[in-house]
């Protein structure tokens, strides 16, 4: 039933197509780019041709190849991130909001003091102070300024599930608290927490190019955001290079719209209050 | 408890950790980049700023982490928040306060006219929404607020700066001629343009969606269909009764966003040069000036506190449900 309504719903479709077509190009990487993404054998600096369809870095890198290759770690640290939180916002909320008492005054005010912190602000100090640079780090900093607003959503889903009958009946028929919570709460929740499962990947997608772009990343990695990176340190604009800086955040701002179209639709999906009526 | 005392609890609490974090996070990253970038410094400070950057950052001290948590705490409350490394002899203190008003005007008024433009773009699009104007309002705000706003600027300032040469294309006003009056503000306002469009146009979609969904699910409910049976003015059932109700919580993420104006348009200040805060804390990290790095980072979030706060105070008098719950 609510697949149905998913498979019909035409901005669902949409972001789909998207993320189908960015994780082909992830999986395939190896086929489908011309060239090694670091290979540095090229002549710098050249403009599309058929040799280099996007033309080459200043660097004397294949564009095209570092597109696609760029796939890979943009792909895996939003959907990485995104699990994580997810996985947080779950514990941290359907927990506190089940168990109740202090644990949760205690769980509601972590969560209204990470959600009050500045992100991003908060994300370039803690990239700045940690000397390892690398995919690790970004995920670590992404996770720790994400995670709170969705925790309150579950949090206050899980407030009401509680008081319904079918929870309370399952109470008295005495099945184990966690029984109640797996079975229960978490499968009356699922809308939601794939709606913030994409929101969460836009958010981790959004901050590791801003964070990447700022060379708080690992640079000699190829993804979307260092490409931006190098692009903008090597000048590619005033080049006249401005495929190499377009196309990657381009390619963001698409896989950015797909998780935003599926947060979007499952919201649609799952809310009667947004239907159309 | 009652609403008001929660809410203070919640600021004093989200204080007290924003300045333990700023205590503890240089603390607690391996190998003390501190010692690094005391080592740079060896020579170009006085000793006596060294020897209070040590107590400050905790490096090679014998002190207690208890005794320097404490002296932290003083140095915080007194606002002395030591020298800035890059800027050396100017304080941290003057740096922030140069930097501020620059920020809070740019970020501020654009913000502002963020939220007014997207609200109403999300009212109109809920009062006809499965129209076609819904359909395509909604791709195209997802999309701006999908989009990463510093590639957005990269790519303005290329075409409206370099290309076309209508804007400055970085910087706050103009320092080679220093005018004063009305011809100086219209070099401020001149550098500002780019950025606050940047801005602008990619927050305003976040706030078409927020408003756009909350209305549409206000417009289902009862008194919204009995205002309509009753026959009034669509105009006076959109913009009075579903409008009215469905601000509210848009108005709960516009205090959050005026908290986080202080640091929330970082990428865009650094993409144009701005001489803001956010253009401050990145030199900051880039020179590993930690005191300045903290100062920022603290103001930041105290900013968001506030107006968080300020906030929650307003909505007691927005919506009198939260003023019922309070009373027994």
């Amino acid at each position: 039933m609510t697949l149905r309504a998913f498979l019909a719903n035409r901005r669902a479709m949409a972001g789909a197509a998207i993320l189908v077509v960015f994780a082909l190009l992830a999986t395939l990487a190896p086929f489908l780019a011309p060239y090694s993404p670091t290979n540095i054998n090229f002549p710098p600096m050249l403009g599309p041709s058929s040799a280099h369809l996007l033309g080459t870095t200043a660097n004397g890198q294949d564009v095209l190849s570092q597109l696609i290759w760029g796939s890979r770690d943009t792909l895996l640290v939003g959907l990485l991130t995104a699990t994580i939180i997810s996985g947080i916002q779950l514990a941290v909320g359907i927990f506190g909001g089940y168990v109740g008492g202090w644990v949760d005054e205690v769980l509601s005010m972590l969560t209204n003091i990470f959600l009050v912190m500045p992100g991003l602000p908060l994300m370039i100090i803690v990239a700045a102070y940690v000397t390892v640079k690398g995919t690790v780090p970004i995920i670590f900093v992404i996770t720790i300024t994400g995670w709170a607003w969705g925790a309150r959503v579950l949090r206050s889903q899980t407030l009401t599930l509680r008081s319904q009958a079918f929870v309370e009946a399952a109470q008295l028929s005495g099945e184990s608290r966690w029984r109640i919570v797996l079975t229960h709460i978490v499968p009356n929740m699922a809308g939601i927490l794939v709606a913030n499962f994409f929101g969460a990947a836009l958010y981790a997608v959004l901050s590791e190019a801003g964070l990447e772009f700022l060379g708080l990343g690992n640079v000699n990695t190829v993804t979307w955001g260092t490409m931006l990176y190098w692009a903008e340190n090597d000048e590619a604009l005033l080049m006249g290079l401005w495929q190499w800086m377009v196309l990657p955040g381009l390619c963001i701002a698409l896989l950015g719209t797909a998780f935003g179209l599926l947060n979007f639709a499952v919201d649609e999906v799952v809310n009667p209050r947004l239907r159309r009526t | 408890m009652p609403y008001l005392m929660r809410r203070v609890l919640v600021l004093l609490l989200t204080g007290w950790a924003a300045l333990t974090i700023n205590f503890v996070l240089p603390r607690l990253m391996p190998g003390n980049p501190a010692e690094v970038m005391l080592a740079r410094f060896q020579g170009r400070l006085s000793p006596r700023a060294l020897a209070a950057l040590t107590v400050e950052f905790g490096v090679h001290t014998h002190q207690s982490l208890l005794t320097q948590y404490v002296v932290y705490w003083g140095h915080m409350l007194t606002g002395n928040f030591g020298l800035s490394l890059t800027y050396y002899p100017a304080s941290v203190g003057q740096m922030v306060a140069q930097a501020f008003p620059w920020t809070l005007g740019l970020v501020g008024i654009s913000t502002l006219i963020a939220f007014v433009l997207g609200t109403g773009i999300g009212i109109a699009a809920a009062w006809r929404h499965g129209s076609r104007l819904d359909g395509v309002l909604l791709p195209v705000s997802l999309l701006l607020s999908a989009m990463p706003y510093f590639w957005f600027a990269l790519l303005i300032l290329y075409v409206f700066g370099f290309v076309l040469g209508w804007f400055p294309v970085g910087g706050g006003l103009n320092l080679a001629h220093r005018v004063g009056g009305f011809a100086g503000l219209g070099t401020v306002v001149d550098h500002a343009i780019l950025p606050a469009a940047t801005i602008t146009i990619t927050a305003a979609g976040g706030w078409v969606l927020t408003m756009r969904n909350n209305m549409v699910a206000i417009l289902g409910a009862d008194f919204v269909k009995f205002a309509r049976a009753k026959g009034l003015a669509d105009r006076t059932v959109e913009i009075r009764y579903a409008a009215r109700n469905a601000i509210l919580p848009s108005f709960t993420g516009f205090a959050m966003a005026i908290g986080f104006v202080v640091g929330g348009a970082l990428l865009t200040e650094i993409v144009f040069s701005y001489p803001g805060l956010g253009y401050l804390l990145y030199e900051a990290v880039l020179n590993l000036d930690y005191p300045l790095m903290q100062a920022i980072f603290l103001f930041i979030s105290l900013a968001v506190l506030v107006a968080n706060f300020l906030a929650d105070l307003a909505y007691i008098l927005l919506d009198p449900r939260v003023r019922a719950v309070g009373r027994p």
